[in-house]
């Protein structure tokens, strides 16, 4: 039968944790298993040390893995993943979701992770250890420790853009999401970051338009092979909200628009 | 099977009793507390009915562990009225059709309220924001939206102790 | 505005016209429950103890169940009860059985083998959900995969795998006859080769899920005297009642159910699942027991909407009137019959749609499919073909260059028109829908569109009276799998014949409008209640005329001329007398009619059928609604209610 354990620090959730144990943050994906009965969760972990921080370092932004989509969306330090944070559910979720949770959200979720994927995000876990989002989010069934904090870069001006595609709005799942970090060196695109939601099973980057992007610049001519290139490497998804044929057939329309700040 | 005690405040008053592990917070109002105003539709977060507010703010009571609550606030439709007197957007919620099979009222209520806190003259949109988690099969929304703006436009007096 | 007729004419005496409702708040008389959360939905009624059901449900589309292992379930301390098929005293129902229509092919629980995903095998009752969960997923269940059909014309091929044993065809029985339900007026495919043009194409519908916020469900609880009360969500409170003392083997004197709270239904809490499961876990445990489906099964099992598709086939004349529409309608009933056979013969009442088109024939399949089963919502069995009906106006408008509004006008029923269900039309206000649309559109419309009436030009002439009608043997019960010939509506007729053509008088009215041609259809108005007076004639009595008309003729006049000016008077314009120009006949390959087919076919009276022709299978009506023992007949009072049962 299932078991709840709390802790008084995010450390001794961490030596709680073990087969069948899932750490609780705001309820949405680990209430939701336990409402439907998930036999694979045995055991609740939760801690009430406070993870709910939010520090500028340099010029990357700290974000503690117990901050809610609510709590981003006020946070002045954070008001550039507000297009992010409001694209995660309706408000009753925005106030419980969490920002550590978020990585952890199977498809089609997990929107929020996309961007911070964008924004070279590092997982500060519980144990001191750092980590790169990427291999965090490749390995994210079996993580190395519980997720402390989440840091990112703090973009320049309108390098940050964000972009949800749903069928319903404004709460709807995603078809899929982009986000891209359009960082530039000597007026030119240089080490850009784009990364997708609902386009495989966990948020991923686009390598391949990444590295098309290099040294171009921002118009329908410069950015021509990166979409052309749009879904290199990725398996997207057939699920009940598109089909993989769907989503690689729109990931171009999509990517286009926000390259070019189109609506 | 271990309970867990668990006391907070609903709707005003002390409430305590004993949950079961991994209970969440809709089945204990529901059938610990006996307040059965927030209904169950999804168990998952997709729907809104179960919605109640936690220190003022709207939560899923599905998908809030009981056991979190402790010492906090919530509350729920089932306390919305000040005795006889309806609260204004239950007021508006009837002069304005906003219910057809009711199931969601509860929580679009809960939502609306929260709204009202935070935003005592809302924008169309706004209010629709403050629904977009609330889902509701028959109405088709625009009702609901109305009775909001119609509730924010009605006079503060009647809008009941807690605004 | 002024020249637009509303028909108000028409509910006259059912209320007055100051329409003093509209624009006034007018209060549900539940609202108050609503907006402060004390309506009473089935789930809020407490009662200490109360056990859960949980279902253990088949991962598969089509299985044969080897065995099942309930041992661990049956050895957790918080497992009360777990009942299998063999617990359910009456385990197989059809849900229209308390109306005699169709057989018992669904099992409560599935018995042997499970034919859709989701269908459940057993059930645990438990002292918690989790506790239940937990004792589910601890059933081992061995399965032998069979190969399954999810298309409805896949499942009516010759090798399709035979997803319900009772109905090894994969179609519902019609009338023990057919493997369809029939509509034959007039002759379809000879006006089909004296048409300018033929418009055919396919429409596709998809299942639609209610998706009520509040899922289907139900609690049962002992009572003090001996009763069990039922709390549910059903929308079919009596139904269910009913298929729970059928399914149970008790009398409903023992059954206390109350309901009428529904949060939200949309005609997708009829299937009367829960209710017995529910009763029988407190008829085991002795305890308050619930059984509620959780969101992930409301949206597997739920049955929805059920998927159609729909072929229809116009003979149109240049002009934009149609002489002949030719339907072929499939209905995904899933893997059991619910009410997709009533589905249907509803859909074949509501066909060729508001349109007076004189040659009329459909073929409409109740399939098995190893789907999720289908069940009732909002118009179900009138949507999906309305749909296909209204695409193909627009369709047929296109292919003859008319302008989509002007030619449902023109086809539109008008007051006293024959409709292919051999009622005449009364009540119209298609037309004067069209011209109210077209003007809060801005829509242009011709002054002959905007003049015309539903109150004139119909019911003349021929567009009064039943056509000589053209029958077939087509689709006979198993012949259409063992022959492996296809869907089409003719194939496999290895009879045809032709029904004289039938004029109901004007004189013989019944207390509902005109005599049905089937009495056992005519709804009794004395029984009801109501006291007419009327002449109690019945259908046959009914003066037949003798000779056979000419066979359908097509008019040739152009479209314009059909339009009736306002105050005309009931004068026929000359487009409508179509008659005057007969067609050729056209010679059909047909055996000759039976002798039964006489004038007088049409005007039999229901008894048995005739035997007098017994080596050919053909029948003597158009319509087949009334000799099998199975068919619909007079209103009745289910055996459980009347006491037959108890």
């Amino acid at each position: 039968m299932l078991e709840v354990v709390t802790t008084a620090t995010l450390a001794e959730a961490a030596a709680a944790m073990g087969p069948g144990a899932r750490f609780l943050g705001g309820g949405t994906l680990v209430m939701r298993a336990a409402n439907e009965g998930d036999p694979t969760l045995r055991r609740i972990v939760r801690s009430t040390e406070r993870l709910d921080r939010i520090q500028t370092e340099g010029n990357r932004i700290r974000i503690g893995a117990g901050v809610t989509m609510s709590g981003l969306l006020a946070a002045r330090e954070t008001a550039f993943l507000a297009p992010a944070a409001r694209a995660v559910g309706g408000p009753q979720v925005r106030n419980q979701a969490t920002v550590g949770g978020n990585l952890h959200a199977p498809h089609p979720y997990g929107d929020l992770t996309v961007a911070l994927l964008a924004l070279d995000g590092i997982v500060h876990l519980s144990n001191g250890q750092d980590m790169a989002l990427e291999p965090y989010l490749a390995a994210r069934a079996h993580p190395p420790g519980l997720v402390a904090a989440v840091s990112v870069t703090q973009p320049m001006g309108e390098a940050f853009r964000f972009r949800k595609v749903s069928r319903i709005k404004p709460k709807g799942v995603s078809v899929l999401s982009m986000a891209a970090h359009l960082s530039r060196s000597a007026g030119r695109l240089s080490g850009v970051r784009i990364a997708y939601g609902a386009m495989g099973p966990a948020p991923v980057r686009a390598a391949a338009v990444e590295r098309a992007l290099e040294g171009a610049d921002l118009s329908a001519t410069g950015i021509a092979s990166a979409l052309a290139q749009a879904t290199v490497g990725l398996e997207p998804p057939d699920d009940a909200l598109a089909s993989a044929w769907y989503r690689r057939e729109v990931a171009p329309v999509h990517l286009r628009r926000l390259l070019l700040g189109e609506p | 099977m271990a309970k867990t005690p668990v006391t907070f405040t609903l709707n005003g008053e002390e409430a305590a009793t004993f949950v079961d592990a991994g209970a969440n917070l809709l089945e204990v109002l529901r059938r610990g507390l006996g307040d059965l105003s927030p209904k169950y539709g999804c168990g998952q977060g997709t729907c809104g009915s179960c919605t109640v507010l936690v220190d003022g703010a709207p939560r899923l009571a599905c998908l809030t562990l009981a056991e979190t609550v402790e010492g906090q606030s919530v509350e729920t439709t089932g306390g919305m009225a000040d005795g006889p007197d309806l609260h204004a957007l239950q007021k508006a919620f009837i002069e304005g059709f906003a219910a057809q099979c009711g199931y969601c009222t509860p929580g679009m209520l809960m939502s609306a309220k929260a709204l009202l806190q935070s935003t005592p003259n809302p924008t169309r949109e706004q209010v629709i924001d403050a629904i977009s988690g609330n889902l509701c099969r028959c109405t088709g929304y625009e009702p609901i939206v109305e009775a909001i703006l119609a509730a924010a436009r009605s006079p503060r007096r009647s809008l009941g102790s807690p605004l | 505005m002024n020249r637009v007729d509303y028909r108000k004419d028409l509910f006259a005496d059912e209320r007055d016209d100051s329409l003093a409702e509209i624009g006034q708040p007018t209060l549900r008389q539940d609202i108050l429950g609503h907006v402060t959360g004390r309506s009473p939905y089935y789930d809020d009624h407490l009662f200490d103890g109360l056990l859960h059901i949980r279902c253990v449900r088949s991962p598969h589309h089509h299985a044969r169940v080897r065995a099942v292992d309930c041992s661990a379930a049956e050895a957790m301390p918080e497992v009360l009860k777990v009942i299998r098929a063999a617990d359910v005293p009456v385990n197989m129902n059809t849900l229209l059985s308390l109306i005699g229509f169709g057989k018992d092919d669904e099992p409560l629980l599935a018995d042997g083998k499970v034919a859709y995903i989701g269908q459940p095998l057993v059930a645990i009752v438990a002292r918690s959900l989790r506790a239940a969960q937990a004792a589910v997923e601890a059933v081992r269940v061995d399965y032998e995969v069979l190969p399954h059909v999810l298309d409805v014309e896949e499942a009516l091929a010759p090798g399709a795998p035979i997803v319900n044993d009772v109905y090894p065809n994969n179609s519902f029985d019609y009338h023990e006859r057919y493997d369809h339900q029939k509509l034959r007026f007039g002759d379809v495919e000879a006006a089909l080769t004296q048409a300018d043009h033929i418009v055919e194409s396919t429409y596709q519908m998809s299942p639609i899920e209610q998706a009520p916020m509040e899922t289907c469900g139900a609690i049962a609880a002992p009572e003090t005297n001996d009763r069990i009360v039922c709390y549910t969500g059903t929308q079919a409170l009596f139904f269910s009642l009913g298929v729970t003392a059928k399914q149970l083997d008790m009398p409903s004197s023992r059954l206390h159910f109350i309901g009428g709270t529904v949060g939200g239904g949309f005609g997708g809490k009829v299937d009367s699942h829960h209710e017995p499961l529910a009763v029988l876990g407190t008829l085991l445990t002795g305890r308050p027991v619930k059984y509620q489906w959780d969101r992930a099964e409301e949206m597997q099992v739920g049955a929805p909407r059920g998927g159609e598709r729909w072929k229809v086939r116009d003979g149109v004349m240049a002009d934009g009137r149609i002489i002949a529409r030719a339907l072929t309608g499939f209905f995904d009933a899933g893997a059991y019959t619910r009410l997709s056979s009533y589905a249907v013969q509803k859909s074949t009442g509501h066909l060729p749609g508001p349109y007076t088109i004189p040659n009329v024939a459909s073929n409409v399949f109740c399939v098995y499919t190893n789907r999720t089963p289908s069940t009732a919502m909002r118009g179900f069995g009138i949507t999906a073909c309305d749909f296909a009906i209204e695409c193909h106006m627009d369709k047929v408008a296109e292919t003859v260059g008319m302008d989509p509004i002007e030619l449902r006008i023109l086809n539109a029923y008008r007051d006293g028109d024959m409709k292919a269900h051999r009622r005449s039309a009364k009540n119209c206000a298609l037309i004067e829908a069209c011209q109210v649309a077209a003007e809060k559109a801005s829509w242009p419309l011709s002054p002959e569109a905007s003049a015309a009436s539903s109150l004139s030009g119909g019911g003349i002439g021929w567009r009064s009276e039943i056509p000589e009608t053209s029958i077939d043997t087509a689709g006979q019960i198993g012949r259409r799998r063992q022959d492996g010939h296809g869907t089409d509506p003719y194939a496999g007729a290895d009879t045809r014949g032709r029904v004289a053509a039938g004029h109901v008088d004007a004189e013989a009215k019944s207390a509902l409008g005109n005599a049905p041609q089937d009495r056992e259809m005519e709804a009794d108005l004395e029984r009801l209640g109501f006291k007419t007076g009327l002449d109690d004639r019945r259908a046959d009595e009914i003066p037949v005329q003798a000779p056979p008309p000419p066979p359908p003729a097509i008019p040739r006049q152009s479209g314009s001329a059909l339009f009736v000016a306002r105050g005309n008077g009931p004068s026929l314009p000359s487009g409508f007398s179509p008659r005057s120009q007969p067609a050729p006949a056209t010679v059909r390959p047909s055996a000759p009619p039976p002798s039964a087919s006489g004038p007088d076919a049409l005007a039999r009276p229901p008894s048995p059928p005739q035997p007098s022709s017994g080596s050919s299978p053909l029948e003597t009506k158009a319509q087949e609604e009334d000799a099998a023992p199975n068919a619909l007949r007079r209103p009745t009072v289910s055996p459980f209610l009347r006491g037959r049962r108890r």
